[in-house]
């Protein structure tokens, strides 16, 4: 090592080089791109969890507007009788005047001074209003004469201005709404005739029609999802688990076994657009299944599923050493006892586990259901059975989410992500508990 | 009787017929169990299976071979020139399927009665608006012939059905008088129920292989007829995409392919480098603590559902580049590159970080399979930690990353709520990424929602193109196992 005097390399040890420093340079910059990468994909998680709480949580709150309406009987109820099939022929175009008139008085009685007709004053309402004023009529007649006091939804441009979305520069080409109707909004605010609270009813209420987002809810897309979430459970699970216990188990090694273990890896692998596709050719244009059954959708989405429960209840029933297998053996049992007595219920906890993040999968999954015909209508009427939560037209969580998104009118979009807070609530849960179950009763030998 | 009380009485039935089995067995025994051949469970899960498992299974192919039988039945009775030019059988059928269902309907509400409706005469009825107050809405005015295959329809799955519910009781009932019979203390009952639960599983297992017959075959079956309306040479050497509901389409996949490879290439420009250094940081650098706070978190990206991602690219990160890259004089560059939010950028951005988490997960597990004292021996010899990285751990893992990034393209390639949402609609070629296009699962989605007409070729052609996409991840999955095992190190 005679260079180590002469040359450029001469000098003390405590000095770097130019090559070592251009090594060193190098080392500090390739460590700074494993923290950069980190950080990016930290950024985007925080990036989007910020944007979707932020946009989200405001569905949670709604807009309502306080009147007392006199339900005027010469316009509700003609004859006075209080027959029932009489006060259902008014239709909610008889319902509009009164409301006009509770209006109108509100107005007149705040001293608010304002230009606005009757009609724009109306506007400020949801269209849904006198459907909701008919309802409680058709509910109780024998209230009819008297005045009383409503909470109506405000309509979605109200809404949007008590939550920032609508302001008076952004409404220039706006049919819906005038700078004249937010100032009488911001009267009525003043004198707490209108208020901002908690929405229970986008959690519980059905669909509404695109003309009235204020009024859609997620409930009836919930129960469409939890009723494909039981097609999934009752049929994944057991096919599951049978299937894997026969490939762990008993499969004897030849080639019949190498082409399932193949095929379901390969399935685990599919896009899952082609489930739909196998959805819709097999269940719905071959065996005439009605279309946008959840049945259909929990059919689709337990084939999906399957190839993930299958692996990982393969690992979790591999993973029970082979000595319980061979004392139960060795005291007797035949292998099927062995396997059913012994083995499956020690990897239980991981098959549950498992079945879990499966079912998980399944709740998020969009692109199948729009082939079967879970998007594109309104789901406004909750189920009233097992059978017609199986059989009749439904959506699903995800399905309702993407519906929302299309609709022309941005009040949806707070709508859209509104749902997936819920959806994602879903599934922190469902992994949490996934998570929980794994700590607790795994077992390692 | 509808198929879901069916099955709701064959398990009443299993039900029973375990309790008695099991009830028999012991009594056999003298009520002594050490009498017994087997546990006087399996005795009751003998009669169970027995009269469960045939009628089930006859109950599921019957379903499943009756509109077939059905269907083919009727058809042949069609004469051809009631077949509108243009179409196919499929549309005839359809129209005869909703007759014979406004039918059912009719009855079920009284407003027609039995006899009322085998004696319907197409001339005089005008079944078409009354069917169509009930809401079954008709193409066209119901011809005579076609009342009649339907009536005939109507007919045929009602005996149908009637026969069913008549096999699959005596099924049941044969399945229970013969293990019944057969149950006696010294019936070997075990062997047989275990010999039952195996034939189960090995059904089980096969449902897997028949999921995967299940999807080429109905694909391939409709692909098949969309080959005979549309010319395959154009299909896959075209170069036009315009559906044309009215016929005379042009269809070709190639616009398509590139729409998808195009984004799916964007998002692994975003993903293997971000995915890659974030695996080798975490395996390489990071101390534990760091490794078990950031791993979980990178793992959350992944559970996130695609509708999400979809929803952040159409509303977030879509105007966010229009923002940048458009509006002209307004927006934040001043140019007037882009003018919707939907493009190949947005899609592939958002697509990009979404597959972060799966390149990075995927070559961790690579990176840390690489054996220590490789790691031990680079340093040793005086390598900096990132020359160990470049010049010894990544070469030792480069096929298992392959495989890594090949899976992931094949993820990119079926990808769908993103690309519905974030991509657009426009098919062309062009190598703007600001310009939305098109890709070959967005097209199977417009086409295949939506009042569907299973005899045009604008909706065949959606399974062809399913096919095209189903044998393409598949390929490129196979490939990917393939790198794996054949360019695998092997350390021991």
């Amino acid at each position: 090592m005679s260079d180590i005097t002469q040359g450029k390399h001469s000098g003390s040890l405590l000095t770097q080089s130019a090559h070592t420093k251009k090594r060193n340079a190098a080392e500090t910059r390739f460590k700074a791109y494993g923290i950069a990468a980190i950080a990016v994909s930290l950024l985007m998680l925080m990036v989007l969890v910020t944007t979707i709480v932020s946009k989200g949580l405001g569905a949670y709150q709604q807009t309502f507007i306080t009147l007392q309406v006199e339900l005027l009987e010469k316009k509700l109820d003609k004859k006075g009788t209080r027959i029932l099939a009489d006060i259902k022929k008014v239709s909610t175009f008889g319902y509009a005047p009164l409301i006009k008139s509770a209006v109108t008085a509100k107005v007149e009685e705040l001293d608010i001074e304002t230009g606005l007709k009757s009609k724009q004053l109306v506007g400020l309402l949801s269209k849904g209003a006198a459907a909701q004023l008919r309802d409680f009529v058709v509910n109780n007649p024998d209230r009819i004469g008297e005045t009383v006091e409503f909470r109506f939804l405000a309509s979605s441009r109200v809404d949007g201005y008590l939550k920032g979305r609508v302001h008076r520069d952004s409404i220039a080409n706006d049919k819906n709404i005038s700078p004249e109707q937010l100032d009488l909004v911001d009267a009525l605010i003043a004198a707490g005739v209108v208020e901002k609270t908690f929405n229970i009813d986008f959690i519980i209420g059905a669909d509404a029609s695109d003309q009235r987002p204020e009024a859609a809810g997620m409930g009836v897309a919930m129960l469409g999802s939890l009723s494909m979430m039981l097609v999934v459970l009752a049929l994944a699970l057991p096919i599951g688990v049978g299937a894997s216990i026969y490939l762990e188990e008993f499969a004897p090694k030849n080639w019949i076994t190498d082409i399932i273990e193949v095929n379901i890896s390969n399935l685990a692998a599919v896009p899952s657009i082609v489930f739909g596709i196998l959805g819709l050719a097999v269940f719905i244009n071959y065996m005439h299944l009605p279309m946008s059954a959840p049945l259909v959708g929990g059919l689709v989405l337990t084939l999906m599923t399957l190839p993930t429960i299958i692996i990982s209840t393969r690992a979790a029933l591999s993973a029970v050493p082979p000595s319980i297998r061979d004392a139960a053996l060795g005291i007797g049992a035949s292998r099927m006892q062995a396997v059913f007595h012994h083995v499956l219920p020690l990897a239980a906890p991981g098959i549950l586990t498992g079945t879990i993040l499966g079912l998980a999968q399944a709740l998020g999954e969009t692109a199948p259901l729009l082939l079967i015909g879970m998007v594109g209508f309104i789901a406004s009427n909750a189920p009233d059975s097992i059978a017609s939560g199986l059989m009749s037209p439904n959506s699903a969580m995800p399905a309702q989410i993407y519906e929302w998104a299309k609709r022309a009118d941005p009040a949806f979009y707070e709508r859209a992500w509104g749902g997936i807070i819920l959806l994602l609530l879903f599934l922190v849960t469902m992994n949490t508990v996934a998570v929980i179950l794994r700590r607790r009763f795994e077992r390692r030998w | 009787m509808t198929t879901f009380w069916l099955v709701a009485c064959l398990i009443l039935l299993s039900a029973a017929g375990f309790a008695l089995g099991r009830h028999r067995a012991l009594a056999s025994a003298g009520g002594q169990v050490r009498n017994l051949h087997s546990l006087p469970n399996y005795y009751g899960a003998n009669v169970a299976l027995s009269i469960s498992v045939p009628a089930l299974a006859v109950l599921a192919v019957w379903l499943l071979a009756q509109p077939m039988f059905i269907e083919t039945r009727v058809a042949s009775t069609i004469p051809s020139h009631l077949i509108p030019e243009n179409t196919n059988i499929g549309l005839v059928m359809s129209d005869i399927r909703r007759i014979s269902e406004g039918l059912n309907i009719a009855i079920s509400q009284g407003i027609m009665t039995k006899s009322e409706v085998d004696f319907l005469d197409a001339e005089t009825s005008d079944l078409r608006s009354r069917l169509g107050s009930l809401g079954i809405a008709l193409g066209s005015d119901v011809r005579p012939e076609i009342l009649d295959a339907a009536r005939s329809y109507r007919s045929m799955s009602h005996d149908g059905r009637l026969m069913m519910t008549i096999v699959v009781g005596l099924l049941a009932l044969i399945g229970f008088s013969r293990s019944y019979g057969r149950t006696d203390k010294d019936y070997r009952a075990r062997n047989v129920v275990e010999r039952g639960v195996m034939g189960l599983l090995i059904v089980a297992a096969s449902l897997a292989v028949l999921t995967t017959v299940g999807i080429v075959l109905s694909m391939l079956f409709e692909t098949v007829n969309f080959f005979g309306q549309h010319s395959w040479r154009d299909f896959f050497f075209g170069t036009t995409w315009a559906p044309n509901f009215r016929g005379d389409s042009e269809l070709s996949m190639l616009p398509l392919l590139w729409g998808t490879l195009y984004i799916s290439f964007i998002a692994l420009l975003v993903a293997v480098p971000v995915g890659l250094f974030a695996a080798i940081y975490l395996s390489e650098y990071a101390t534990a603590a760091t490794r078990s706070f950031a791993k979980p978190l990178l793992e959350i990206l992944a559970g996130i559902p695609t509708i999400v991602y979809g929803l952040f690219a159409l509303l977030t990160v879509g105007p966010m580049l229009v923002k940048v890259f458009g509006r002209g004089e307004q927006g934040l560059l001043g140019l007037d590159w882009m003018s919707g939010a939907t493009s190949v950028l947005t899609a592939g951005l958002v697509m990009g970080i979404m597959l972060i988490p799966f390149v990075s997960s995927l070559s961790d597990d690579i990176i840390n399979a690489v054996p220590q004292s490789m790691r031990d021996g680079s340093l040793g010899l005086g390598a900096t930690k990132s020359e160990t990285v470049r010049q010894v751990v990544i070469p030792a893992a480069l096929p298992g990353i392959v495989g890594a990034v090949l899976l992931a393209a094949s993820r990119a390639i079926g990808e769908t709520m993103i690309v519905v949402m974030g991509a657009g609609a426009i098919a062309k070629f062009s190598a703007n990424p600001l310009e939305s296009m098109t890709t070959i699962t967005t097209r199977i989605v417009s086409q295949l929602t939506g009042d569907t007409d299973f005899a045009s070729p604008e909706t065949l052609v959606a399974f062809a193109l399913g096919l095209s996409l189903f044998v393409l991840t598949l390929g490129l999955n196979i490939l990917a196992l393939y790198i794996v095992r054949t360019y695998r190190e092997q350390y021991d």
